[in-house]
């Protein structure tokens, strides 16, 4: 169900996020955590959102979580789930779920990372579901 | 230190277009400027503060002070999305209680519908530096699934229903058809609603906001000046503002900023929900509406669906006459932007000036309540109390 007709727009990085970008590339999925308040932070921040400690560090993430909500938008060329997907770490975030049927998605579903590529070619973290 | 009975409003209009092709954006904010002048009783000379949005052409109010040729000793671009002028109402009076103004110009106006915009379902270019748009473009929120997604989670958290959602719409839709300006005066059942085409789940065509051109403008001023004119005074009484984001990651849909703008308006004013006679609420979506009136505490946090049901919206007949105009959802969303219509009709309201059809008897306390931005990844939230004298 992957989209195929509209081509993803390409994250435009700022220098901060390389790290995560350059991991993706390499098919690692990595988040921000701090070493100060021992909390996991989406989307990253070089400040902690939490404490504003500048203690934050990358850490390799599961890659895995469960829906939160989902909406299915119907009126695109190619219909699409966006979707909040509360990640195993803690932290919840914005991203797709594809290559599924997306009559069948449920909040609280259990879903697995993969990295779909966007029109510049950069790997951007999305979600499909998976069986335990 | 408050604004209760430092401000008031003195004008207000709302500009009759739905669709403006051959006329510009800074024409139709002097054409709203001049209605709310006219409305007061008041000239343009008279004017000693301006605020304006987003949706003004140009640098803050840079451009917009030169092309009305105001001189002006006190300015406002506050901008938070389709709440900003219930913020500057807020923050007329604030600036009016320290001496800063006398009398605030506040103006509204775009024309989305003539440019063909599509507002709710086409992704939105982000400014790159914004630090959101790396971590969400490339998954093509737009207005509309943003929004559903708060519907969703607000549906599996309480077993609210599209039903339910629907008779917000249904009563919008009673006010509009005494609504000569109204883009949509039919009166719709909850049937034709939810078997509206899906537009992004769980959200329907008719869950939907109109997409308009037009504008409003209203004037506040110092007691003084009310007492000196000729119509009826419309009294600020308290006042609540609030953002609300991803909380670093905690996100949690379930509820709006109004939460935390309501309290804070409501102690200003000295007031109870149940004291609120006629509230203007914004309706982007149906789901907008729903949230805000719970977290408002108009009921309780998930009873939503049960309190907006069986017409308990519609002037005349349920407990909480809401959006008399017929709202966004039916009457008009002037530059995607509706916190100046909310504020508009709570003025008529308190006024006498709303349809006879549709007036609320004895309206001596009314709210407005807007959001901003998305509901479903960042919004503020205004809240004003206002008061008939």
């Amino acid at each position: 169900m992957k989209p195929e007709k509209e081509v993803m727009q390409a994250p435009m990085s700022h220098p901060e996020n390389q790290p995560f970008w350059d991991a993706a590339a390499e098919g690692k999925f990595i988040i921000r955590k701090c070493a100060a308040c021992g909390r996991v932070h989406w989307y990253p921040r070089a400040i902690c959102p939490f404490c504003f400690s500048d203690r934050t560090e990358w850490v390799r993430a599961s890659g895995r979580g469960t829906i939160y909500s989902y909406s299915v938008m119907r009126r695109a060329d190619e219909p699409y789930a966006i979707a909040y997907v509360t990640l195993e770490e803690g932290p919840t975030m914005l991203t797709n779920i594809v290559d599924c049927d997306f009559d069948a998605l449920k909040i609280g579903q259990r879903v697995q990372l993969v990295f779909e590529v966007s029109e510049k070619g950069a790997p951007v973290p999305m979600f499909t579901p998976y069986e335990a | 230190m408050t604004i209760n009975g430092k401000a008031y409003i003195v004008g207000a209009f709302e500009h009759p277009t739905r669709k403006a092709p051959d006329k510009s954006v800074a024409h139709l904010h002097a054409e709203v400027a001049k209605g709310a002048l006219k409305d007061a009783g008041l000239t343009k000379s008279d004017v000693d503060g301006y605020f304006c949005a987003g949706d003004a052409p140009g640098l803050g109010p840079l451009s917009m002070v030169d092309y009305l040729n105001l001189k002006v000793r006190h300015l406002d671009s506050t901008d938070t999305g389709g709440s900003s002028y219930i913020v500057h109402v807020a923050h007329a009076a604030e600036a009016i209680a320290l001496g800063k103004c006398s009398i605030a110009l506040i103006t509204l106006a775009g024309r989305p519908r003539s440019e063909g915009m599509q507002t709710g379902i086409a992704p939105r270019e982000g400014n790159p530096a914004i630090p959101d748009v790396e971590w969400e473009s490339p998954f093509r929120p737009t207005t509309v699934n943003m929004y559903a997604m708060c519907a969703m989670r607000h549906m599996h958290e309480f077993g609210t229903t599209s039903e339910q959602l629907a008779w917000i719409k249904v009563a919008a839709s009673h006010h509009a058809q005494h609504n000569p300006n109204a883009m949509l005066p039919k009166v719709v059942t909850v049937e034709e609603v939810v078997n509206s085409p899906v537009v992004s789940d769980p959200l329907h065509r008719l869950d939907c906001c109109v997409i308009s051109d037009g504008g409003g403008a209203l004037i506040v001023a110092k007691p003084e000046i009310a007492r000196s004119l000729k119509r009826p005074r419309v009294k600020i009484l308290g006042a609540g503002e609030a953002i609300k984001g991803q909380s670093g990651g905690d996100v949690d849909l379930t509820f709006s900023a109004g939460a935390w703008s309501g309290p804070v308006a409501f102690a200003e004013a000295g007031v109870k929900p149940a004291d609120i006679k006629y509230a203007s609420i914004y309706d982007s979506f149906t789901i907008t509406v729903l949230m805000q009136i719970e977290d408002l505490g108009f009921c309780g946090k998930g009873d939503g669906g049960k309190f907006v049901s069986d017409g308990n919206l519609i002037s005349g007949v349920g407990k909480l006459p809401f959006n008399t105009d017929g709202g966004g959802l039916c009457n008009n969303h002037p530059a995607n932007r509706g916190g100046m219509t909310k504020v508009i009709e709570a003025v008529r309201q308190l006024r006498g000036e709303a349809h006879p059809a549709v007036q609320v008897k004895n309206c001596d306390i009314a709210l407005a309540q807007g959001t901003g931005g998305r509901l479903g990844s960042r919004h503020g939230s205004a809240t004003l109390i206002l008061g008939r004298e």
